[in-house]
């Protein structure tokens, strides 16, 4: 299954499941990317890494690492 | 008086909190840190009501138990018992705010929830209906905007009131009925374990298995098996763990809420959106934060903050200064024409003449050499005059400031044979006075140096007029030194500091208060993520290259708190603007004896940089630093410009807080130095064997300081550094009066060995440094380098000591980076004193095993892979089903 980690920049995508367990999960749907959730990825920082998203009408940055934590689907280009 | 009513201040980072606190308390009130951590408490009473006490609660998206903000912030709500909360909420970002307002919501006490950035959300066309949020949330809710004061009092009042009450907030009923029928259960297990008003909290806590927050309630093992087997249940016919379920639902409540009560206009690209397109753009991003780092490290070190720190030293606290310019330019011409007439040279140059000729210079020497010449003084002067009529000294050698020799109009001279004459290579032509004669002896003898006391509007120096003042009301020598060397000279270091730890923190709370460092994080993170820091570390460093002080303090905008310890433990390690004359006298021994090149001052400050790499790798692999992996989900918050007073007040705590910690810690400390290097036993020739101040005493020497304490406590320790090569006295005490300021080391160098005056530019004073690690006639270049890398590396002054004290708030890590940072600069000194006897004596012995032996540790530390610790995350996880809680 696709992760956020594969979004492109300007590709908007919905969240399926998070897998992974506690600081990083927890913070993550703290962070209000639950299940549902449409997330635009927005850009990606100069040295590759992390990446910046839009989420629930705010800018949130992660790094590539978490974002594979994150299954996605119903990737379109917003 | 009527009992004080606790209201905590709760909300999201960047929603407003801090202008809220600011504006509502005038904040004069407690800053602190939260116990055992470095998360910052502030507290202050209501300035409406002064029984009402308000404590800022650390900025936090959720209460989640994973981040210590958000551990401590759940420990006040729930086992403090405020009598009433605030939520603050920014409205423009109002879904995820919304979620932490739940949660709040929970925790069993009154709650008053205020809308904040009204006025912002107006601007974009959405709108709010208050009402219906209020009654949803089942709180009162007002519309405020801390920034510009707007209903701040109504706020207050509702809270006050809620808190009068005293009727808890429900909260909401966000859950599906599947879960909420589970939580019922649990509660309904829980039962009386919990205290009444907190029954759902606990419910929801043990729902989400968090294993610290139900700990209080001490739960049976049957409990904790039923209440399994629901939890079990739920996540079976979800297919998800407990945790995700909660958080899930919560969101999911939040956005009916979001679709009853808010009104969203079409979205356009915001301002703060069109700024990021620039900020943080893939090509410009790394430019930008480079010139943006220029630019404070420029106006913070080199164009205010250090003119301001150097002023407030030279003048404040060594030269005095004057009001008057015409009298300063009409003082300085007045001095360079004293230089420029080598008067001394001239007297030495003619009494060394008149001395070959045999007369007798011995009573006219001592005539010159006292301070306030007497009637007989004169008159030997007179009687010396009389004598030399005939004598003129041709070639006068002359000396620059530094005493230096110079040659071809005033290059200094930097190579002295063993009696201190110049030895010049050819072509080149000592600068001379040509002739002396009895006149120009004369005419030097009655020369005055210019006394700035004599000129219009000099403003005396605080130790001079001190030692004036405390001369005047007849006190003894010991005390005026206390006074002026040790109380003013120590406080005075602190107070130095002042001028650019406030230029640096004007320019960095606004660096932060704008949004711009959320976004250094997002550029920088790729690549301090490597060696276990973040991007945020960055500015700490080069902060301390100028000075290490301001350096801690800035660490205070790192969110994350191992990050935080952990960068204030190792900015030090970068060379400050004091360690630079340790560093140009190494340069001047190494270049000034051939040895060297122009390489070493680089050198020093890439051993800093290498240094603390190696030790972040290291660290992080160490147990203090461990846990689970520190997630990087960071929210970018809309660029704002910080209220000028907010912005001030933030400036203005981190400057007060630097006074009060470190000043007090620096005043006990640089008087303790005074006492060590001021008294001893006076076992010179002459002297009675008696302990006392030592300048006070009879016939003491200038080198008084070989007798001191200090002396005594140097030679005592001078062991440890044996292996390191400079085993001797005179290094260690001058290492340990460094503490005090590390430029210190150059001076004190110039007492112990008698050199007075002699600064770091001083060939004597080379010489007289290169002569302590000199073995058997050759320079021990190993020795010398191992001495001034563990000097830059050690613990730093008292100062940033001081300030590591402050920032960490815990004895035990203070004392763990002092002790790291000396024993990794101990370290490093003995590789380097080591390797260089191999290579350049060929000498193998036990330190040179044990310099390999540790060399191999570091190797080791820095390329195995991260060890497995118990992770914490299991931990929550199975300690439900496995803990026969106490």
């Amino acid at each position: 299954m696709a992760t956020l980690r594969d979004v492109k920049v300007g590709q908007e995508c919905t969240v399926e499941k998070l897998t992974g367990a506690g600081a990083v999960k927890r913070r993550i749907m703290d962070m209000g990317v639950t299940k549902n959730t449409r997330v635009l990825v927005h850009k990606v920082a100069p040295l590759g890494d992390p990446i910046e998203v839009t989420v629930r009408g705010y800018e949130l940055t992660l790094r590539k690492d978490e974002a594979q934590c994150i299954e996605v689907a119903d990737i379109v280009t917003a | 008086m009527a009992e004080t009513t606790y209201i905590a201040l709760a909300g999201n980072p960047n929603c407003g909190k801090t202008t809220l606190f600011n504006e509502l308390t005038g904040s004069n009130g407690y800053v602190g840190n939260w116990p055992g951590v470095t998360v910052e408490k502030k507290q202050a009473p209501w300035k409406k009501d002064r029984d009402v006490e308000l404590v800022d609660l650390p900025g936090i998206y959720s209460l989640s138990p994973y981040s210590p903000e958000e551990v401590v912030s759940r420990d006040f709500l729930v086992n403090d018992r405020p009598d009433a909360v605030v939520d603050l909420i920014d409205v423009t970002n109002l879904e995820r705010n919304l979620y932490l307002t739940t949660q709040v919501l929970e925790a069993g006490r009154p709650v008053a929830v205020g809308l904040n950035m009204c006025d912002l959300l107006k601007e974009r066309g959405d709108v709010i209906d208050a009402k219906k949020l209020s009654s949803m949330l089942g709180a009162p809710v007002v519309e405020v905007s801390a920034l510009r004061s707007r209903n701040l009092d109504k706020l207050m009042q509702q809270t006050v009131d809620a808190a009068r009450d005293g009727v808890a907030t429900k909260g909401v009923r966000c859950f599906s009925p599947e879960v909420e029928s589970a939580l019922q259960k649990v509660q309904a297990i829980v039962g009386d374990t919990a205290p009444a008003d907190l029954a759902r909290w606990y419910a929801i806590k043990v729902f989400e298995r968090d294993a610290d927050a139900i700990e209080p309630l001490g739960l049976s093992t049957e409990q904790l098996d039923a209440a399994e087997e629901v939890i079990a249940a739920v996540e079976k016919s979800r297919d998800d763990d407990a945790e995700s379920i909660v958080t899930g639902e919560r969101y999911d409540w939040i956005a009916t809420v979001m679709d009853a009560c808010v009104k969203k206009a079409p979205r356009q690209l915001t301002t703060s959106q069109k700024i990021d397109r620039v900020v943080t753009n893939r090509v410009l991003g790394l430019p930008i934060f480079a010139a943006v780092m220029i630019a404070v490290y420029w106006v913070a070190l080199v164009a205010v903050g250090t003119p301001a720190t150097d002023w407030v030293n030279d003048n404040l606290f060594s030269d005095g200064f004057f009001v008057n310019s015409a009298s300063q330019q009409k003082y300085d011409a007045d001095t360079a024409a004293y230089e420029d007439g080598h008067y001394a040279d001239k007297i030495d140059g003619f009494l060394a003449a008149a001395d070959e000729k045999g007369i007798d210079t011995s009573a006219a020497s001592k005539a010159l050499a006292a301070d306030d010449r007497s009637a007989a003084d004169e008159r030997a002067i007179k009687a010396f005059e009389a004598e030399a009529a005939g004598v003129v000294a041709r070639d006068v050698p002359q000396h620059d400031g530094d005493g230096n020799l110079t040659h071809d109009g005033g290059k200094v001279v930097t190579k002295l044979d063993s009696n201190g004459n110049a030895i010049l290579s050819s072509g080149q032509k000592l600068d001379v006075v040509k002739t002396v004669t009895l006149a120009d002896f004369k005419k030097a003898v009655n020369a005055q140096e210019p006394n700035p006391h004599d000129y219009a509007g000099f403003v005396d120096s605080v130790p001079s007029a001190v030692t004036g003042w405390l001369q005047g009301a007849g006190a003894s020598d010991a005390v005026v030194s206390l006074v002026v060397d040790g109380v003013i000279g120590g406080v005075g270091s602190v107070l130095g500091f002042i001028p650019q730890i406030f230029v640096l923190f004007v320019l960095l709370c606004f660096l932060e208060d704008c949004g711009y460092m959320s976004r250094v994080a997002f550029v920088m993170d790729r690549v301090f993520r490597r060696f276990g820091l973040s991007g945020k570390s960055f500015i700490p460093m080069i902060v301390s290259s100028g000075c290490g002080v301001p350096g801690v303090l800035a660490t205070k905008t790192i969110e994350n708190e191992r990050d935080r310890r952990m960068t204030a433990m190792l900015t030090t390690m970068i060379p400050c603007s004091a360690k630079l004359p340790i560093i140009s006298l190494v340069m001047g021994v190494l270049i000034g004896a051939d040895n060297g090149a122009w390489w070493v001052a680089p050198m020093f400050y890439f051993l800093g940089i290498v240094a603390i790499v190696v030790s972040a790798v290291m660290l992080k692999k160490t147990k203090p630093f461990q846990g689970e992996p520190m997630p990087f989900v960071m929210e970018l918050p809309d660029y704002h410009f910080p209220s000028i007073r907010s912005w001030a007040l933030h400036v203005w705590e981190r400057v007060a807080s630097y006074i009060r910690k470190a000043g007090t810690i620096i005043f006990a400390a640089a008087v303790a130095i005074w006492f060590l290097s001021n008294f001893g036993i006076a076992g010179w020739k002459g002297g009675d064997g008696s302990f006392g101040f030592l300048q006070g005493m009879a016939g003491a020497p200038d080198t008084y300081m070989d007798y001191s304490i200090l002396a005594g406590v140097g030679g005592a320790l001078s062991f440890v550094f044996m292996p390191l090569g400079f085993g001797n006295w005179q290094a260690t005490a001058s290492t340990i009066s460094a503490l005090i300021a590390k430029e210190n080391l150059v001076s004190t160098f110039g007492v112990l060995y008698g050199l007075g005056g002699a600064t770091e530019n001083s060939v004597s004073m080379w010489q007289g440094f290169a002569g302590m690690f000199t073995v058997a006639g050759t320079l021990h270049v190993g020795a010398m380098c191992a001495f001034v890398a563990f000097n830059m590396l050690c613990a730093p002054c008292f100062a940033a000591m001081g300030t590591i004290r402050r920032q960490m708030d815990d004895p035990k890590w203070f004392w763990f980076a002092i002790g790291y940072e000396c024993g990794f600069g101990w370290v490093v000194g003995l590789l380097i004193n080591q390797l260089y006897e191999l290579i350049a004596f060929g000498s193998f012995g036990f330190w040179t095993v044990v310099a390999f032996a540790l060399f191999a540790a570091i190797l080791f530390q820095l390329f195995r892979p991260m060890p497995k610790w118990d992770e914490k995350d299991d931990h929550i996880l199975q300690s439900l089903s496995e803990e026969p809680v106490a």
